[in-house]
């Protein structure tokens, strides 16, 4: 007696247990319900399922909309099943135990699409609740990329318990989307709408904008709907568009295009003659009307609509546009939020072009600043200044040959650029540009004629196609500050470099000896020369200084563009602009033209975004009209380049 | 007046004899008289020559006189290329359509026709329709009066902004440069209504003489081009040369001083300037149809450059000088960079023109401006000693 009673606690307890633990009593004990669902007895089951906690039931309910699910005819079990050919692959729900049959006396669970939409819902439930957070983000993910009414009753259930903070926004966040779509009150709607009103991300946009759909529709009078705008023809839509919809619409005969007059003339010649006019006279287009009526007349071809029809037509036809949410509270709310988000997205667009400009102005900064120091000092333009960024590049390519490590390779050739145009500047200016210092226009020829040699020469030795210079990987990638704001890392980088370079520029000419003796030569070359300064020295070591600098801007440039033979004529007519706009001889000039050319240059490209090469037009013209009214540039110079 | 000229002036009558010996040469030896000694491309060839060589006086007059480094004048030429390339385009579609639209039973109306020039105009940039800039390409008159007047028309409004608010030296190089590369720009633009980077093209097919051979043509545009040359520089000399010459040569040795003798200086500017412009775009208009394309690298800023160089090289403040540098160095150019050059071999190292040309072309340059400054005209200072 004592032994039945506890082989009965023991099977009791392990009956208990195995409750506890398997999945298979819990489906046996709803079987029918599970082998033969329908939209209402399947909830039973779903309930009992989720009643009993385990963590294979999420498995258990993707397969099973998956017809994945799988029953032994003998015993009722489910068994997590795939069948090729005849052969069936089972595999216990509890043990995963896999074992192979003939299909024979097994039969697949086959849920019929409400079904699979109810068991959705509650595996949408289980995964949202997840422990493994990847689940709940996958869940997450699938809910926004098919947005569906059921999902927002488990998905509002969920939020209360994500422990994951930024989960639980992005919980938050979806849930109101789904509810501005989906809640089943209109109130409830409305107020997740409003709380979209501070939302710029794209998805809220579309979330608004699907609300906010419309039709395009035609009528005789004006339906009673929630009816977005009335279009009139000749304002708001042109009267052959107008024209257009009411033949879509089929309330008016189609228009014959000319090409179809034509051809319906030609097939209607008769002893040539049609419509009693000679094919020789048909060479107007008020002849083949005329030829053509006559056709009409006849019943021969289809009569012609005029554009007197037309207009009539449309005349006699509202035109609107009817949003497809009927209930105006509803659009009313979400024009309102999506008036205030574009508000909102477009003050952060101007933001991000401001920083996009920021980077430009910085870029234009480092190719102009070397070639502004030599022009302010010594008067001199030097042309080949574009090929001593493309030097600068190619010095950054070449060290990259060598050092395969990028940030080494970038730490290297920093100082090695400018070590070789600084050289490359201070040769040219011993050997060409010291014989022309009286002759300025003739510095401008001679170092042109620089710059193309030495443009055909990194042809020669570099090849015409492009070569990369290559950013270290943490210069990959951009800082993303919103769906609008994003800047990457190579442009912040290369205004820190504009910025440190500014720092030093101005450091070296107003804190150093050397930096005092360029002011010198700069305001009046021949008291400086009585006071003592070599100016011959400081001319060539002010050439070196500004070719350096074009060597650094080299390598910053080739970074985030590629590296050619023809880089710097890119620039330099840009850098020129730069120089001349800001005024000559001077850093801050320098740095207010580059500001003004690079926030000039974004300001109508975002304008005009479809062609930058219209932008580039204008910018050019503008700058041409501005040297009219500053033709020394916003800051100008006192000294010597200032008296030609 | 104009005998009187000539009869001073013995440099103008060299360079006329010059000319005119030249062309005789080539006009009798061509394929299109029957003697074949000069091919048909070489007569192309030396008749783009002379139109460039047209520019360059214009070019000299503006800089070697006035003092004025325009590095825009290419687009003046360009200008005069386009205004006549429109017509020449035009015509010859024109010509192509009319005879497939002749085939139908019913003719034409005037809309379809300018329908399908268009569509086979602007096919290329994705439009049909005619732009604004296209209403006068139906008339040769009115288009060739474009080629005077546009080119003059911007170089008046362009120079009359620069001179007024006293913009020199070198910046207006800068400004004359930025002027150029926005037209060069706005041309690259598809939507500028001159067919994009396409460019115009077959603009060698002069509709009205398609049964006339190439080698008729060519030297016809040759003769042209060299009538033109040869009014240009006998125009040219005539300012150059009066009591107007002495204010324009005064203006580039010291403008303030000419401005405080009471001379108004912007006028002068502007008029030599907008001349030049003006004669430009008619060399560019009788260099083009020789060429037979245009597309808007022609007159991307560089090419203005090139131009300077070639005045420099040939001498300034003289025009044969002009000439003789203009005509040196594009047949040189052409020559080195056609593969005409033999290569020559340094043992080590094989030179290759075509990659090496413009290397030579930059070194020798900077030895003409260092050395040099009067150019290969200066030499023949030491052979004509200057009565003094």
């Amino acid at each position: 007696m004592l032994r039945i009673l506890a082989a009965l606690i023991l099977s009791l307890g392990f009956a208990s247990l195995g409750q506890a633990q398997d999945l298979q009593p819990v489906l046996q004990s709803h079987a029918s319900e599970i082998a033969k669902p329908s939209r209402s007895s399947v909830s039973t089951a779903l309930d009992a399922l989720v009643a009993s906690g385990l963590p294979q039931v999420t498995p258990f309910l993707e397969a099973w909309t998956d017809k994945g699910i799988w029953q032994r005819d003998a015993d009722g079990v489910f068994f997590y099943g795939s069948a090729k050919g005849s052969d069936l692959t089972l595999r216990d729900v509890d043990t995963d135990a896999e074992t192979v049959v003939t299909t024979n006396g097994y039969t697949e669970l086959r849920p019929n699409g409400g079904v699979r939409r109810v068991i959705g819902t509650a595996l949408v439930q289980f995964q949202l609740s997840d422990p493994d957070i990847t689940r709940r983000l996958s869940a997450i993910d699938s809910i926004a990329r098919r947005p569906d009414a059921d999902q927002l009753e488990p998905l509002l259930a969920s939020i209360d318990g994500e422990a994951d903070r930024a989960l639980k926004a992005r919980k938050i966040q979806l849930a109101n989307f789904l509810s501005a779509s989906f809640a089943p009150t209109v109130a409830d709607r409305i107020t997740a709408i409003d709380s979209l009103s501070r939302d710029t991300s794209i998805e809220a946009r579309a979330v608004l904008n699907q609300i906010l759909s419309t039709k395009s529709a035609v009528a005789t009078t004006l339906p009673e709907a929630n009816i977005a705008r009335t279009l009139t023809p000749g304002d708001d839509l042109t009267v052959a568009e107008a024209y257009d919809r009411l033949i879509a619409a089929d309330l008016a005969p189609p228009v014959i295009p000319p090409a179809a007059i034509r051809d319906a003339l030609a097939a209607n010649i008769i002893d040539g003659r049609v419509g009693g006019l000679p094919t020789a006279q048909l060479g107007t287009d008020a002849a083949r009307a005329q030829a053509y009526a006559a056709l009409a007349a006849a019943g021969t071809v289809a009569p012609l609509v005029t554009a007197q029809d037309q207009t009539a037509a449309a005349a006699q036809h509202v035109f609107y546009e009817v949003y497809d949410q009927d209930d105006a509270a509803i659009t009313d709310a979400a024009r309102a939020a999506l008036t205030s988000v574009e508000t909102r997205v477009a003050a952060a667009r101007f933001a991000d072009l401001a920083l996009d400009a920021l980077s430009l102005a910085s870029i234009y900064f480092l190719a102009a600043i070397g070639l502004a120091i030599t022009f302010g000092v010594m008067g001199v333009i030097n042309m080949a200044h574009g090929e001593f960024i493309m030097m600068g590049a190619y010095t950054g390519y070449v060290v990259q040959q060598f050092v395969p490590d990028y940030t080494l390779s970038i730490i290297i050739a920093l100082p090695l650029a400018f070590a070789v145009t600084f050289a490359a500047g201070v040769t040219m200016e011993r050997l060409v540009i010291r014989h022309l210092y009286h002759r300025p226009l003739e510095t401008l020829l001679a170092t042109f004629g620089i710059s193309i040699a030495l443009q055909q020469l990194a042809k020669n030795i570099f090849g015409t196609q492009a070569r990369p210079l290559t950013s270290p990987g943490w210069l990959d990638g951009a800082w993303v500050l919103s769906d609008v704001i994003q800047i990457s890392y190579i442009r912040i980088a290369i205004f820190v470099l504009a910025l440190l370079f500014l720092g030093l520029i101005i450091l070296i000419l107003n804190r150093t000896r050397l930096g005092l003796e360029v002011r010198a030569v700069t305001q009046n070359p021949g008291m400086a020369a009585s006071m003592g300064i070599d100016p011959d020295r400081i001319n060539m070591m002010t050439f070196g200084l500004g070719s350096g600098i074009a060597g650094i801007a080299g390598v910053a440039i080739g970074l985030y563009a590629k590296v050619t033979s023809e880089m710097g004529a890119d620039y330099i007519v840009q850098s020129f602009m730069t120089v001349v706009v800001g005024g000559v001889g001077n850093v801050w000039g320098t740095l207010a033209g580059a500001s003004l050319i690079g926030f000039l240059q974004k300001g109508i490209e975002f304008l005009n975004p479809s062609n930058t090469l219209a932008a580039q037009t204008y910018m050019v013209l503008f700058i041409i009209l501005f040297i009219q009214f500053r033709p020394k540039g916003i800051v100008a110079q006192k000294g010597r380049a200032a008296a030609d | 007046m104009t005998q009187g000229f000539l009869v001073t002036n013995r440099s103008v009558r060299w360079f006329l004899m010059a000319l005119a010996l030249f062309t005789a040469v080539v006009a009798f030896g061509s394929e299109a008289s029957g003697a074949g000694l000069v091919s048909t491309s070489l007569v192309k060839t030396l008749g783009k020559t002379l139109c460039l060589c047209l520019i360059a006086v214009a070019m000299d007059v503006v800089w070697g006189y006035c003092g004025i480094l325009s590095l825009g004048h290419f687009a003046f030429f360009g200008i005069g290329g386009y205004a006549v390339g429109m017509w020449l385009m035009y015509a010859r579609t024109e010509g192509i359509v009319m005879s497939s639209l002749q085939a139908q039973t019913i003719p034409p109306t005037p809309a379809e026709v300018s329908d399908a020039i268009g569509s086979q105009i602007f096919g290329v940039v994705g439009s049909s329709d005619f732009p604004m800039i296209w209403a006068f390409a139906h008339s040769l008159p009115l288009q060739l009066l474009m080629v005077v007047l546009v080119p003059g028309f911007l170089a008046l409004i362009f120079g009359w902004l620069a001179f007024r608010s006293r913009v020199t030296g070198v910046y207006l190089s800068i400004l004359t440069q930025a002027m150029t590369l926005a037209l060069s720009l706005y041309l690259f633009q598809n939507d500028s209504g001159l067919r994009g980077n396409n460019g115009l093209s077959g603009l060698q097919n002069i509709p009205g003489f398609e049964q006339t051979s190439q080698a008729t043509i060519s030297l016809v545009f040759f003769l042209a081009s060299a009538l033109a040359l040869g009014l240009g520089y006998v125009l040219f000399a005539w300012v150059v040369a009066g009591k107007m010459g002495s204010v324009v040569k005064g203006i580039r040795d010291n403008e303030a001083r000419v401005r405080f003798l009471g001379y108004r200086v912007e006028g002068y500017k502007l008029f030599v300037f907008t001349l030049t412009a003006v004669v430009s775009g008619i060399a560019g208009a009788l260099y083009y149809p020789q060429a037979g394309i245009i597309n808007p690298a022609e007159i991307a800023p560089i090419a203005s450059i090139y131009l300077a160089v070639w005045v420099a090289i040939g001498g300034r403040g003289r025009l044969y000088g002009a000439v003789i540098g203009a005509a040196l160095v594009s047949l040189l150019s052409s020559w080195f960079t056609g593969g005409g050059a033999p290569d020559v071999n340094l043992g080590f190292y094989r030179i290759q023109w075509t990659d090496w040309w413009l290397v030579l072309l930059g070194l020798s340059f900077v030895c003409v401006t260092l050395f040099f400054p009067k150019g290969i005209g200066g030499l023949f200072d030491y052979i004509v000693r200057k009565p003094s």
